[in-house]
């Protein structure tokens, strides 16, 4: 099917819940009341790295108001289980660990105990009152600092995996794997060019703008009610029955309305500590996390050391590529490092790679999920080093990455080979953009280039669909919306039922209400929950026809669906019509759609960055920028132009301002969103964005997952840029006024 | 946040009053930097007064002699004031520069003195301008110039009992110019690096005074008397600048922390000090 025959896929209908959040009738977590709802505060470490001695709760609950308080010690013990929550087997003491932490504290802001009262302000300083005895213990910072031999050790039980193998010793490195493809000595021997260059990126955080927050009721029956923000209402269902140890039946989860994630409310915080101060309190519990807990105690991005080396031959095509990923999981084991080694050459079409991966924990907060995950980091160190070699071989660098781009066929070193990819389109797409034609002037000014990739996933998905008597269907998912998915999702239905956009009535319902949904993480949400509505629509669409040939007395076979409309010789049909006359011929109609879909099909991004130097204070101006993004197929442009523009903006903050600033001690000192820089709308350019369309040949109309490949190039690009304006390279983020300024002297020097 | 309780004098002898039963009460001008600190456990207190009520912390009168600028006025009381504007256009500019739309409706420069954080955006104005504090007591009154009144971060040289009042800028003559500039990595919604508050007088082709004030680059506020002395007398063109930039980097004492180390922040003294300077340089050439 051409683009031009469709006529809902590609419009830009008002979204579903545009009216609720405009005139801020949308309820969000914080927003949810309850008869006889108590308030719970956390209290949390003030050590980095301690062993907890004693905790004497007695004060607290001695303070009037207070309800109920909570430690580790409220949990069913853990044992050494092993959980799958969608991410592989991890041990459940981990998850539980982080949640409230038992006999050590693994960072600054690890949850200790918690506390349920009449008030919040009772809350908390009833937990002012736990006594909280520590042994403090020397903390570690970064990955190369734990990894090294003597290094303080966060786990005593953690041995690492070394390729694949329990090599039986105890470190902070959960992990190291390899990839290799072709013989890397063979392919640097052939290259006329060999550039090798060491790179640290900080840690980071999503910096979504709602607070985490979550209501628990323990009902009388024994079931657990929760009502949170959260990127996946089943995992939070799958993680409280783990953590709390019942069956997943006795949990429901009711997701509210979601004021940002990014990957960072995939992870569970507050919903098993709310449901255990409500059990012992027979109250309905409501924690919302302080900003300062939120940077504290939740997931960033891991912070990581990057070493790369990649050797060209004199013509301009790339002969081998090595890379060394070593990233911070913070606390537990998980930092994206795979999902970094996915993403690091993934562009290019290389014969002879190897890669070595390194899951590192350190004493600061567990990582969890950012935008594309583990992939900005890599192709910071790669977009880097491939830009120094094209100006080393005197080639255009889109000309270069252009005589390498991966395609269709290309193996990845981790093993996938690609089918249908858009990596050349959007390098050319780059080229030919009025952006990088136009010429760039005046003193301390640069351009700069990058791209970068994301693989996306698929995961299960389902929908249900009802077929209302005036021709308009209710739409039921369980996908959380976090970029107007219900839009996106309703006008693929809408598309397959041949009906408008606005007939379509998506709700994002509960864990019983729908069946089992993954998360909206991956950029998976457009892409696999809308298989699944037009899967649930084609269903419909079926039993439609049954209902056609039986008022027209014809044989269901021979009833056509087509543009809107049901045909069978001569016999025709409107949808609406026909949805009228449900009653009479068998009752309601409700389609149903449940994938698990395969063949995600991976996004690649490009960004181009104009930049102005402030020679004098290192400042980086954006004077204007360019995100170029391979989409498969736009289902609603405006949304995914607004995806594009934000993580765009995310990885413009990453690259020039945003740093968890660590203590020696391990704390954070620049926890507020003041100190924390994410950049203001006053920081940022009005972003341009070229939306490319490459469909992918495994989704109905061709989507790829848009969410997340368009934060990956902008440090990088912005990087190559401040290199053409001041004449230095910046390795380390963010590339901060005073690290540019001190870049500048040190080259004047 | 712990309970407390809440007063707002008509008068200053009804704040005396509240003062003197409660030593540990805390002012609130605006409260945008007292709410904040009182949240984050940093203030505790069990009686805040509210000065928003007292006729002379609200006062706002231009004269002859100059700007008397009450203790509690919010900042858009003084860039919402065209008169006042045009005669003091440096002051409303840091006015407009703290904060947004919302914080400036309530957040008064008197507060941002008393609050006495090294990185205070109005400070180094104030002690360019000349800026006179007026604190009073149920004993009686006293003045001090600006440039005394921080004592170190976050503490100020009020006596208990006291209260700061007001503050008295001198009326600017002609051929004079203020400016303030700060560095912040974003471009709003940030804690200076370190910031620059100048003033100059010009007597026909020279400069006849010159005042040089920092922030952020020492426990409190500084004054740099020898960067101002070292113009006066120099030609008024940017070529004699430079020495008090110098001066200024020399007299900053700065700190490592996340907002910069001392190389970079003495460095940036001595760009912010030019920078004012040139730009305080060319308004009082125009202004006759």
């Amino acid at each position: 099917m051409s683009a031009t025959e469709y006529s809902v896929i590609g419009t830009r209908p008002i979204r579903h819940d545009g009216a609720d959040k405009v005139t801020g009738r949308a309820l969000y977590g914080g927003d949810f009341q309850i008869a006889g709802l108590l308030y719970g505060h956390v209290l949390r470490s003030p050590h980095a790295h301690a062993r907890i001695v004693r905790i004497d709760t007695r004060k607290a609950e001695a303070l009037p108001g207070v309800r109920a308080v909570a430690t580790a010690a409220d949990f069913p013990p853990s044992g050494d289980r092993l959980v799958d929550l969608g991410e592989g087997q991890t041990p459940l003491s981990y998850i539980r660990g982080n949640v409230l932490a038992s006999g050590k504290v693994l960072y600054k802001g690890h949850a200790v105990a918690a506390v349920a009262a009449v008030s919040a302000h009772v809350a908390e300083e009833a937990a002012s009152l736990i006594e909280v005895d520590y042994e403090p213990l020397p903390c570690v910072l970064t990955a190369p600092e734990a990894m090294k031999e003597g290094a303080p050790i966060l786990h005593d039980s953690l041995r690492t995996k070394e390729l694949g193998e329990d090599g039986g010793l105890v470190s902070n490195v959960a992990e190291h794997f390899r990839h290799v493809l072709g013989d890397i000595s063979q392919g640097f021997a052939q290259a006329d060019a060999v550039i090798e260059r060491e790179f640290h990126t900080s840690t980071v955080h999503q910096g979504y703008i709602e607070p985490h927050n979550a209501t628990a009721l323990w009902n009388n029956d024994g079931r657990v009610q929760v009502w949170c923000s959260t990127q996946g209402a089943f995992v939070v269902r799958d993680t409280m029955a783990c953590i709390l140890d019942i069956p997943v039946s006795q949990v429901k989860v009711t997701p509210m309305e979601i004021g940002g994630g990014f990957g960072g409310k995939i992870p569970v915080y507050l919903e098993p500590v709310a449901a255990v101060l409500s059990r012992k309190s027979g109250r309905p519990v409501k924690i919302t996390m302080p900003r300062k807990d939120i940077l504290e105690g939740t997931g960033p991005t891991p912070g990581s050391y990057i070493k790369v080396r990649i050797g060209a031959s004199r013509d301009g095509r790339i002969t081998a590529a090595q890379a060394h990923l070593a990233y911070e999981a913070g606390a537990y084991p998980g930092a994206m490092v795979g999902a970094g080694a996915m993403c690091v050459f993934a562009a290019y079409d290389i014969a002879n790679i190897t890669i070595d991966g390194y899951d590192v924990v350190v004493n600061k907060p567990s990582t969890a999920a950012y935008r594309a995950p583990g992939a900005t980091n890599a192709a910071f160190a790669t977009e880097t080093v491939i830009d120094e070699l094209a100006e080393k071989l005197g080639i255009d660098p889109i000309d270069f990455r252009l005589r390498n781009a991966a395609k269709e066929g290309t193996r990845r070193a981790d093993g996938p080979k690609y089918r249908r990819i858009g990596c050349v389109e959007v390098l050319e797409a780059m080229k030919s953009h009025p952006h990088y034609t136009a010429p760039i002037e005046g003193p301390n000014r640069g351009r700069g280039v990058a791209i970068g990739f994301w693989f996306n996933v698929g995961l299960p998905s389902s929908v249900t669909l009802s077929v209302n008597s005036d021709g308009t269907v209710n739409l039921v998912e369980g996908s959380t919306d976090i970029g107007g998915t219900r839009t996106s999702i309703a006008m693929q239905a809408a598309e397959v039922l041949g009906i408008p956009a606005e007939s379509v009535h998506p709700s994002v319902v509960d864990t019983d209400s729908i069946g089992f949904t993954a998360v909206t993480g991956g950029s998976r949400t457009t892409f696999a929950t809308g298989m699944a509505a037009c899967e649930a629509a084609q269903d419909a669409i079926r039993q439609m026809k049954e209902r056609a040939a039986r008022l027209w007395e014809v044989d269901a076979s021979s009833v056509e669906f087509a543009k809107g409309s049901f045909r069978s010789n001569g016999h025709s049909c409107s949808f609406q019509e026909l949805a009228g006359k449900l009653g009479q011929t068998g009752g309601p109609i409700i389609g149903r759609g449940a994938v698990n879909p395969r063949g995600a099909g991976g996004s690649f991004a490009g960004a181009i960055a104009d930049v102005e130097v402030d020679p004098e204070t290192g400042k980086v101006n954006i004077l204007r920028f360019t995100s170029v993004q391979d989409v498969g197929k736009a289902i609603h442009p405006a949304y995914v132009e607004g995806q594009m523009q934000g993580g765009s903006a995310q990885g413009i903050g990453w690259g020039l301002n945003e740093e968890y600033y660590m203590s020696a001690a391990g704390a954070m000192m620049n926890s507020s969103l003041l100190d924390y820089r994410m950049p203001t709308t006053l920081d940022l350019p009005m972003i341009d964005t070229c939306i490319v369309e490459v469909p992918n040949p495994s989704h109905p109309f061709g989507v790829r997952g848009v969410g997340e490949a368009n934060i990956v190039p902008p440090p990088a690009a912005l990087a190559n840029a401040i290199y053409r304006a001041a004449g230095v390279r910046l390795r380390r983020l963010p590339m901060k006024p005073s690290a540019v300024a001190e870049a500048i002297w040190s080259k004047n020097l | 946040m712990k309970w407390f309780d809440y007063v707002a004098p008509r008068s200053l002898g009804e704040a005396f009053q509240h003062l003197a039963s409660h030593p540990g009460a805390r002012f609130l001008a605006g409260g945008t930097d007292l709410l904040v600190q009182m949240r984050a456990g940093r203030k505790e207190t069990d009686l805040v007064i509210d000065l928003k009520h007292i006729p002379e912390l609200m006062e706002l009168r231009d004269s002859p002699e100059g700007l008397t600028l009450g203790a509690a006025v919010p900042c858009c009381a003084i860039y919402g004031d065209s008169g006042i504007s045009r005669a003091y256009p440096a002051l409303a500019e840091v006015a407009n520069l703290i904060g947004g739309t919302q914080i400036q409706s309530r957040a008064s420069i008197g507060g941002n003195l008393a609050n006495a954080a090294p990185s205070a955006d109005s400070i180094p104005l104030l002690i360019a301008l000349g800026a006179v504090c007026r604190i009073a007591s149920a004993a009686g009154e006293r003045t001090m110039p600006a440039e005394e009144f921080c004592t170190a971060p976050g503490v100020n040289a009020l006596r208990s009992g006291e209260l700061l009042v007001s503050l008295h800028i001198p009326k600017p003559g002609p051929r004079s110019a203020a400016q303030y500039l700060r560095f912040i990595p974003r471009n709003e919604m940030d804690i200076a690096v370190a910031g620059a508050g100048v003033s100059l007088v010009l007597d026909n082709g020279t400069i006849r005074s010159a005042r040089v004030a920092l922030s952020s680059v020492a426990p409190t506020p500084l004054f740099v008397k020898a960067a101002g002395d070292a113009l006066a007398g120099r030609p008024a063109a940017k070529e004699s600048l430079g020495t008090a930039a110098e001066l200024a980097r020399e007299a900053a004492r700065p700190i490592t922390d996340m907002r910069g180390t001392p190389d970079y922040r003495r460095h940036l003294c001595a760009v912010l000090t030019r920078r004012a300077l040139e730009a305080a340089l060319a308004k009082a050439k125009e202004n006759n």
